[in-house]
């Protein structure tokens, strides 16, 4: 696949969120689990309105859930390509 | 592996055993000896509507059996909807089948146009409807596993 430049730290705030499960995220965003594991793994950039539903699901802005572009320091587990 | 992986690879090998079994049967029946332009067209006829039917139902029992068993194997249950991401891949398997369709269909109007036999263009079609269905299921797994 192209390069996926669209890089996410819902792992990170997933635990941070009383460490919420892949499914309860789905659940509240509306996909199935398999979607959740596709971005957390970077496999997948989401469409405009799944990533407001995701960054509504952790009550924050667009910006501090996904990112463009290399970042530097990032968690290895963390969904940036 | 993912519920949509494993079903992509039990669509492939289905196609495959569905084609591969009818396509054996229907070539033991063949008749014997040179057909009569009308009987050899019935012929291709019901092969292709036969093995359309034949194909539906079993790809309906298959993925049945392949629910009930992945619920008792996994305790999960399979999505019951599919969200933009399956549409997205879907969109995608739908394309590189066409295409393959498409192709074969080409190859087969230059097997009438090179005078080749009338059973080779009906070989042709079958052979690309099956590629086709199989490409598309190929392109299902890749995207699963690799990303869009």
């Amino acid at each position: 696949m192209g390069k996926n430049l669209v890089g996410n730290h819902i792992r990170r705030l997933r635990f941070n969120h009383g460490e919420m499960t892949q499914q309860q995220l789905a659940d509240m965003v509306g996909v199935t689990r398999q979607t959740i594991v596709a971005l957390e793994k970077g496999n997948y950039s989401p469409s405009l309105e799944l990533a407001f539903r995701i960054a509504r699901a952790f009550n924050l802005p667009l910006e501090e859930v996904f990112f463009y572009g290399e970042q530097t320091g990032q968690n290895e587990d963390e969904g940036s390509i | 592996m993912t519920y949509q992986e494993k079903k992509s690879i039990v669509s492939i090998a289905s196609a495959i055993f569905i084609f591969v079994v009818y396509s054996a049967y229907k070539y033991a029946v063949y008749p014997d000896g040179e057909l009569e332009p009308k009987e050899m067209f019935h012929y291709w006829g019901s092969f292709v509507l036969v093995l359309t039917l034949v194909s539906i139902v079993a790809h309906i029992v298959i993925s049945i059996v392949f629910n009930i068993v992945f619920r008792m194997t996994t305790g999960e249950k399979e999505p019951k909807f599919a969200d933009e991401l399956d549409k997205l891949i879907e969109l995608k398997a739908h394309r590189n089948g066409f295409f393959v369709f498409i192709l074969g269909f080409l190859l087969a109007m230059g097997s009438l146009a090179t005078d080749r036999p009338i059973q080779a263009m009906f070989m042709i079609l079958i052979v690309s409807g099956f590629a086709s269905d199989v490409t598309g299921s190929v392109t299902k797994l890749y995207h699963y596993r690799r990303g869009v």
